[in-house]
């Protein structure tokens, strides 16, 4: 039968042919290169450029990387290992290690305190910053300005422990009194906290003995260190400060709004720098004779009201974004201004501009480097100063600049990675 | 006997002010007025006192007084018997014009690397994804530094250009790197020369003409006229014709090295440059990303919409994305220009005199006139700042979408 079917019929397939690989031009790395680097002839002209444009950067990056000297104690010894060849003074950074991120100044057995403080500000902020981390750990977040104080700038343990006390006072009274009244309750919990710092200001100084760390003065705060203490301190008080003056913009009052208004433009207005004059020479004019304000204080407070200008403007951004009927939500379940802003606008408003205050936040913690122009001796105060001017190290240019270049960049970048990162976390819209 | 009790209208206790929604509003302006008040009140009476007790007094006087100090790159006539308010001026003309030239730079930098970062071509749209990164992320002093560091360390010394085994030469015999700075040539402007200016100034108009002129016929008729070589030929042509016409007038004044020094041409001071360009390149990086989220933020139905209506690729570019694109982009552009103007006080970490370096700096150290001159330097930055920000507004309301 079979073989007058064959006859008869042409040849009917009854199997699928196995599936074929496409051909090679149209699959893998061949395609993917046909695609994104050669489509087209101007582009692979740009291909080829960008190519060269990276060999040229690696050919003359890689060779002073590589072939750096990290163990000499001075540039002529650097220079003579090296010998002529091609290859980066890296043993200034060895070197000069301590300098570059503790300062001149801070006491050298001391190194450890910042360090420490330093490492915890990681355990401190991460339950902020990460849902997943145990919430229990906000103690510690609660306790870490208090500790990293002590470990910074030393003296008796007591003195933070009295700041606690009292501001924990203050929070308990603020607590009892915040169901009747939010204005009463904030208004008597900080008078609390007052008159409790106050008494303790009499028992501590008899007790400087206590638990105490040697005592470090801000002037000898240096190094990338200062750029740190700066940035974090600054970041911290201005985000409170910018939602204040956000929420004083939107006010329906005249002239709370008008305050926030003049506030926030003129802040802006300036550049960091001409209110690190005022904070260098023109503040001293502005308080009372005879106060002996230290700089670091000063800067602190100039850079905190600038960052909270900022942020205050992108948290306005992050009020306006939200629809109407929040607000007339709030406010027809009764709720008064106070609640209805705790309870249901900022939580909202605040999550939309956190890329915002993310982008000020990094912005800031670069521009704490302009301190070094009112001569105090950050990261680039002290290349700029003790070390470029040294006999040790003076002409290690690139080294340096590009030891501090790297320490921003890991920072900054890994801040804003952070930002996109928690963007998608917190994205609860439907795409 | 049961009656409507009302809330009770007129009677006014005191109670009312903190209680009453109606009152409480003005509770609490009056006590933030009266805290702004005490703090001017401390700040000012303190600032008397601390004046009487140095013995000084608020004085604007110092501006006419002669500076005394020189300053290198200027613009206009400057020298040290010049006043304090000259250097100012001085000072005032260099910021703006590292601001304009950064500007400028700028803006270019960032739409070539923001449009390239679209690009589908992966190689480039890494590498500028790699320069994004890597200039947003480090803060523009240590760019401005390092920047400073390569023209003055790396470049060479004016004698290197010396002799016949120069060890460098210069670039098409007119510009010349040094760690002095950079020399370019300069023109000079002959008898005549004028009229070469007035001719091309002439020819920028009538382009503009030709090009309304073209779009006008266009949209009656449907008729294209070519755009692009027209509207070159007409701006250069006629400027080149009058140019030979006139026996040549504008010539190049070449920098040539003279003694221990270039002399001629247009020196760029090592500072300029620094500034110049770090502020463009950190600027840059800004502005990339600003534009790549104004040409991403144009939804993909438009692209297709246009396509679908017959436009060739370049001319959706052109008639529908990027107009659209542009509404995105202006505004934070503007905002990075006001970013430039405020860094660009960072000029006094190099040297550069601008109004920051000059007022805020020498004049400030010299006089001691802290006070006067850090307000003096806030109110300039302020009267761009507020400027450039009420363009901006006008700007926004034009282009803004006019819904309902």
């Amino acid at each position: 039968m079979s073989d007058t079917h064959a006859q008869t019929v042409p040849f009917v397939r009854d199997t699928m042919l196995p599936q074929a690989t496409p051909p090679s031009t149209a699959q893998g790395p061949v395609k993917w290169m046909r695609d994104s680097l050669f489509s087209s002839i101007p582009y692979t002209i740009l291909t080829i450029a960008a190519l060269y444009a990276i060999y040229v950067l690696l050919s003359g990056f890689l060779p002073w990387l590589l072939g750096g000297v990290w163990t000499t104690s001075n540039i002529r010894e650097c220079r003579e290992v090296l010998d002529g060849a091609t290859g980066g003074c890296f043993s200034v950074l060895t070197e000069r290690w301590n300098q570059l991120l503790f300062g001149i100044a801070y006491p050298q057995d001391g190194y450890w305190r910042p360090t420490l403080a330093f490492i915890l500000l990681f355990v401190a902020i991460s339950p902020v910053l990460f849902a997943a981390v145990p919430r229990k750990l906000l103690i510690v977040t609660a306790l870490y300005p208090f500790v990293a104080f002590w470990l910074i700038w030393g003296g008796s343990l007591l003195v933070p422990v009295a700041a606690l006390i009292s501001i924990g006072v203050g929070y308990t009274i603020y607590g009892k009194l915040v169901k009747t009244s939010f204005a009463g309750g904030l208004a008597a919990g900080v008078v609390a906290a007052a008159v409790v710092w106050f008494i303790a200001g009499f028992i501590t100084p008899s007790l400087s003995g206590v638990l105490a760390l040697e005592e470090v003065v801000s002037r000898n705060m240096g190094g990338f260190m200062l750029n740190m203490i700066l940035g974090v301190i600054c970041v911290s008080l201005s985000l409170p400060l910018g939602i204040v003056l956000a929420l004083g913009r939107q006010s329906s009052l005249p002239i709370i709004k008008l305050i926030c208004v003049v506030f926030i433009e003129f802040i802006r207005g300036v550049p960091l720098i001409t209110l690190l004059f005022v904070a260098n020479v023109v503040l001293a004019y502005f308080l009372p004779p005879g106060t002996n304000f230290d700089l670091i204080l000063r800067v602190i407070i100039m850079i905190t009201m600038f960052a909270s200008a900022y942020i205050a403007e992108v948290i306005r951004g992050g009020l306006a974004a939200l629809p109407r009927g929040q607000y007339e939500g709030a406010e027809s379940l009764g709720l008064d201004y106070a609640q209805s802003m705790r309870l249901i606008i900022l939580p909202q408003a605040l999550k939309i501009s956190i890329p915002g205050i993310v982008n000020v936040a990094v912005g800031l913690f670069k521009d704490t480097t302009l301190v070094s122009i009112i001569s105090m001796f950050d990261l680039v105060g002290m290349i700029r100063g003790p070390i470029l001017a040294s006999t040790d190290w003076n002409g290690v240019y690139w080294e340096l600049w590009g030891f501090a270049a790297a320490l921003f960049f890991v920072v900054c970048y890994g801040i804003s990675q952070y930002s996109q990162w928690l963007e998608r976390q917190l994205q609860t819209d439907h795409r | 006997m049961t009656t409507m009790s009302d809330p009770q209208q007129g009677s006014f206790r005191l109670s009312m002010l903190l209680n009453d929604t109606r009152y409480r509003s003005y509770t609490f302006q009056f006590i933030a007025l009266m805290l702004l008040i005490a703090l001017m009140a401390f700040l000012g009476i303190n600032l008397v006192r601390n004046l009487a007790e140095a013995g000084l007094n608020i004085s604007y006087d110092f501006l006419g007084v002669p500076a005394g100090y020189d300053i290198n790159q200027t613009l206009i006539d400057y020298n040290s018997q010049s006043t304090n308010l000259r250097a100012a001026v001085v000072g005032i003309i260099n910021t703006l014009l590292v601001a304009f030239l950064a500007c400028l730079t700028a803006t270019i930098l960032g739409v070539i690397a923001g449009v390239a970062r679209l690009s589908n071509n992966w190689l480039v749209s890494k590498l500028m994804a790699v320069y994004v990164e890597i200039f947003r992320n480090i803060p523009v002093l240590i760019w401005i530094l390092m920047i400073y560091t390569l023209m003055t360390a790396v470049l060479p010394a004016p004698n290197a250009f010396r002799g016949d085994n120069a060890t460098s030469s210069m670039l098409f015999d007119a510009f010349a790197f040094t760690n002095r700075g950079v020399y370019i040539p300069a023109p000079v402007w002959g008898p005549g020369s004028m009229i070469v200016v007035g001719t091309f100034i002439l020819s920028i108009i009538a382009a503009f003409f030709y090009r309304r002129y073209a779009v006008k016929l266009l949209f009656e008729t449907g008729k294209l006229l070519p755009m692009g070589w027209p509207t070159l030929a007409i701006l250069i042509v006629p400027t080149l014709l009058m140019f030979f016409i006139m026996g040549r007038p504008v010539g190049l004044d070449y920098p040539a090295l003279r003694g221990f020094n270039f002399q001629g041409g247009i020196q760029i001071g090592a500072p300029l440059i620094a500034l110049w360009l770090a502020l463009s390149v950190y600027t840059g990086a800004f502005i990339a990303e600003n534009v790549r989220a104004g040409i991403q933020a144009i939804s993909k139905g438009q692209t297709e919409a246009a396509a679908s209506l017959g436009l060739r690729p370049k001319r959706v570019m052109n008639l529908v994305v990027l107009p659209q694109a542009l509404r995105v982009i202006i505004p934070p552009l503007i905002s990075q220009y006001l970013n430039i103007t405020k860094n660009s006080s960072l000029a006094i970490a190099v040297g550069y005199a601008d109004i920051t370096a000059t007022l805020g700096g020498i004049t400030l150290n010299q006089t001691g006139r802290a006070i006067e001159c850090v307000l003096l330097l806030m109110l300039f930055y302020l009267t761009i700042s507020l400027s450039i920000s009420a363009i901006m507004n006008v700007y926004n309301n034009n282009v803004s979408l006019k819904e309902r």
